[in-house]
């Protein structure tokens, strides 16, 4: 098993139980505020949490939490940026290049000033500069909401080459078509609980 | 040397001034009569107070009474600090960072002074000792406050960005980078603007204070080059001591980031 939940309990409730394989999309929904980002938040251990969370066998706890969020990589709803330039953001840049036509992004938008992309650009943009540092699972909120339908198919075609690849998506959605595609295992989240559903 | 004596009727002389623009602030509606008045009538009840009690201070010159003022002095300067932030750590964390950073900064820096370059004798010799603490005490608590109100909203601020760069592996000191270095920048710009305009388009304080005293032009320039020079390291000192506080107190040992620490008043 790729990524192993136990007993994770937090600010969203809990305890919660989840398993990603390698290849796998797990696709969470559930009412706005629920607590969805959260769930995701505390896997990342951006947030104080307790419980059992192994990365193909190994403990959260027993490395240091960058180390961890390398390989186990949140890309938030609303993605921030530190520097002037996107090129500052990505590391290296060059990795960055077949990724942005992937996703229909011209490549001269690397030069371009952050406070000048639409928020779907900036959506994609996020999402690349995650996926460049090669993490081994990736816990998605909601990476495609400010997207049009033929760009959403394109970050999915995206997301289907990592999971090819071994990588393990935690994704959270409220795109009903979007979880029937992309989900190999499906979740419902209420107050405080993950509720297995079929996919 | 001719120090200069002022009698009450100088005094109120030029205190008329102040009234004039209080005046003017009742006739403009300016409404900073009130607090014109307020201040200026503290500063001279602090003033002539302070004048008072140092005056027996020196009489005495004991090393216990220098450093019970000292610490009154501190104690004044730890509340200052905590008194302008609009954001800030719950008690005793907003005393530790604003007021630790002040009292250590300025301790380590009086301390050097006065075993150094200023070696009065005895070395608790409260004429020097107190004068040099009370110029560096202040100056520090400008920084310290600057930084730290700079710290507190830029982190509030850049928040989504912070965690970004948490998200992806940076380290707390990494990701807090920016913001640490805008926040000693900023309590860092007022003392870089006074040294370069310090002779040219300022005469520092201390200087004009000695020239009028009689001094001789050189040495005071050489004591008030002493001086700025003591106020910068202490002043650097203060506001990196003060971000790392910060950064140490709203951070966790997972790199997470802790603005549910933080308290807005």
């Amino acid at each position: 098993m790729l990524l192993e939940i136990n007993g994770l309990t937090g600010t969203p409730g809990g305890p919660f139980r989840l398993e990603v394989d390698a290849g796998e999309c797990v696709v969470i929904s559930g009412p706005s505020g629920i607590g969805k980002s959260l769930l995701l938040r505390m896997i990342a251990d951006l947030d104080e949490n307790e419980g059992s969370v192994l990365l193909s066998g190994a403990s959260r706890n027993a490395m240091p939490a960058p180390q961890w969020r390398r390989q186990v990589t949140y890309v938030a709803a609303e993605s921030g940026w530190w520097a002037a330039n996107v090129r500052e953001h990505m590391h290296p840049a060059q990795s960055a290049l077949p990724f942005l036509s992937q996703l229909g992004l011209g490549e001269q938008l690397l030069d371009a000033s952050v406070s000048q992309l639409s928020t779907g650009e900036r959506q994609r943009l996020a999402l690349i500069r995650a996926v460049i540092r090669k993490p081994r699972v990736l816990l998605l909120d909601e990476p495609t909401s400010a997207l049009d339908e033929k760009t959403v198919l394109r970050v999915e075609a995206l997301l289907k080459d990592l999971m090819a690849s071994g990588t393990g998506i935690v994704m959270v959605t409220h795109n009903e078509q979007q979880a029937h595609r992309m989900a190999t295992r499906r979740y419902h989240m209420t107050s405080g609980q993950l509720t297995e559903i079929s996919a | 040397m001719t120090p200069i004596n002022l009698t009450p009727a100088d005094l109120a002389i030029a205190s008329s001034l102040v009234l004039l623009c209080a005046v003017l602030s009742l006739i403009l509606s300016l409404r900073v009569h009130r607090a014109l008045l307020l201040a200026a009538v503290r500063m001279v009840v602090q003033l002539l107070l302070v004048g008072f009690v140092l005056r027996i201070v020196f009489q005495l010159s004991n090393p216990w009474v220098t450093l019970l003022v000292a610490a009154v002095m501190a104690g004044a300067a730890t509340y200052e600090v905590g008194a302008r932030q609009e954001h800030r750590l719950p008690a005793p964390w907003q005393f530790v960072t604003g007021g630790g950073a002040t009292v250590l900064a300025t301790v380590t820096i009086t301390v050097l002074a006065l075993t150094t370059a200023l070696r009065p004798e005895p070395w608790y010799n409260s004429r020097e000792a107190l004068p040099l603490t009370g110029i560096i005490l202040g100056n520090v608590m400008n920084a310290v406050s600057l930084s730290l109100d700079t710290f507190f909203n830029t982190i509030r601020r850049e928040r989504a960005a912070i965690e970004a760069r948490l998200a992806l592996g940076s380290s707390r000191y990494g990701a807090l980078r920016d913001v640490s270095a805008q926040a000693v920048r900023t309590a860092l710009i007022p003392t870089i603007n006074v040294m370069s305009a310090a002779g040219v388009i300022t005469m520092p304080g201390i200087m004009t204070g000695q020239l009028l005293a009689g001094m001789d032009p050189v040495g005071a320039a050489k004591y008030q080059i002493l001086l700025m020079f003591l106020i910068v390291g202490g002043n650097c000192l203060g506001a990196f001591a003060a971000v790392y506080f910060s950064i140490f107190r709203l951070t966790d040992h997972r790199d997470r980031l802790r603005l549910d620490l933080l308290r807005t008043r």
